[in-house]
């Protein structure tokens, strides 16, 4: 009895593992993140196009708002660049960018404005990290990276890949109008 | 149990224990082969630098997942770097610095996540293959002495 009913669990056991691990639909390296829940890093880095005003997230208590973390150096970026338009002609909430120096110069910020003017901007503010201390804090490791935080200043979801519109409206939307918005 | 049969079970005892073998010893012993240590400079003093190499091993490169901070030559490995470097300079802890990057990146950061109730798993397994297949190859090599000569 058990020489048959051993290999069988056995096998039973694999199909399930591989069912799970070889799931196509599963994004191998999207990561939870341990932000969901806690309150947003904050952070006061210089306005890409104004580097004389300060971006500072904690202004931003009491109000939905989406943070995106992107750079000129990043291809995916400007896949979504369009969603992010049309996200943005909706005013909804705010979209907060971090622009991501990966190479700490300072030539990123002038790509950014550049990119920002060419393809238009969808962003209420704009940040430059050129230390990308920023983006540690924020455990980002794949731009682009799409973050919910609520009015309490909380992370409340996150997105890694390009955004689309399916997503904003499957993944974020839902989750804005649970939160109630903005102030 | 026939001699073919149990020759089936001794060669499968092999491979599980084998395989248990292997990841217990290399999950204690592994190091690894490149590395991109030297990308800011050694630190002046040679303790903070052994421990900074150390803690390095020990932390995943998050854009190239099976590579360790040390050796990932990915930009934000050089930026953990430099993040590891001045958290020794002031003074901190080895476990202040891995709770600064499990805060921020998951405990999927550690290569090694220590012992606790939800990893219980991971470090056990290696060792209960090895004692499962070690019982079998045990049960069937006693039950072959005792056996009688085919021919």
């Amino acid at each position: 009895m058990w020489k048959f009913l051993l290999p069988f669990a056995a096998f039973v056991a694999l199909v399930v593992l591989f069912a799970f691990g070889l799931n196509p639909k599963r994004d191998i390296h999207a990561l939870p993140s341990p932000l969901i829940g806690k309150p947003a890093p904050e952070f006061a880095l210089s306005d890409v196009i104004d580097p004389s005003s300060v971006v500072n997230n904690s202004t931003l208590k009491g109000q939905v708002y989406v943070l995106n973390v992107w750079g000129t150096w990043c291809a995916e970026c400007r896949v979504e660049h369009e969603t992010l338009l049309a996200i943005a002609q909706q005013h909804v909430v705010p979209i907060i960018g971090i622009d991501w120096s990966i190479d700490h110069g300072p030539g990123e910020r002038d790509k950014a404005k550049l990119w920002l003017e060419r393809l238009g901007n969808p962003y209420s503010q704009v940040a430059f990290d050129r230390e990308g201390r920023t983006v540690i804090d924020w455990g980002v490791y794949a731009a682009p990276e799409t973050f919910l935080v609520d009015r309490d200043g909380k992370v409340i979801f996150k997105f890694i890949s390009p955004m689309t519109q399916e997503v904003w409206e499957k993944e974020f939307l839902p989750r804005i109008a649970a939160a109630g918005k903005g102030a | 149990m026939s001699r073919r049969s149990q020759a089936r079970w001794l060669a499968l005892a092999l491979v599980v224990s084998g395989v248990g073998a292997v990841s217990a010893v290399g999950g204690v012993f592994a190091e690894p082969v490149a590395t991109a240590l030297d990308a800011h400079g050694q630190l002046a003093d040679p303790a903070l630098q052994a421990r900074f190499e150390r803690i390095a091993k020990e932390l995943r490169c998050l854009v190239c997942q099976n590579e360790s901070i040390a050796d990932s030559n990915a930009d934000l490995a050089r930026d953990l770097r430099r993040q590891v470097r001045e958290m020794l300079v002031a003074g901190k802890s080895d476990d202040a610095i891995f709770a600064f990057m499990t805060d921020r990146y998951g405990e999927f950061v550690r290569f090694a996540p220590p012992l606790t109730p939800k990893t219980a798993l991971i470090w056990g397994a290696p060792f209960a293959m090895l004692l499962l297949g070690g019982t079998i190859v045990y049960r069937v090599a006693r039950q072959r002495s005792r056996m009688p000569l085919d021919e």
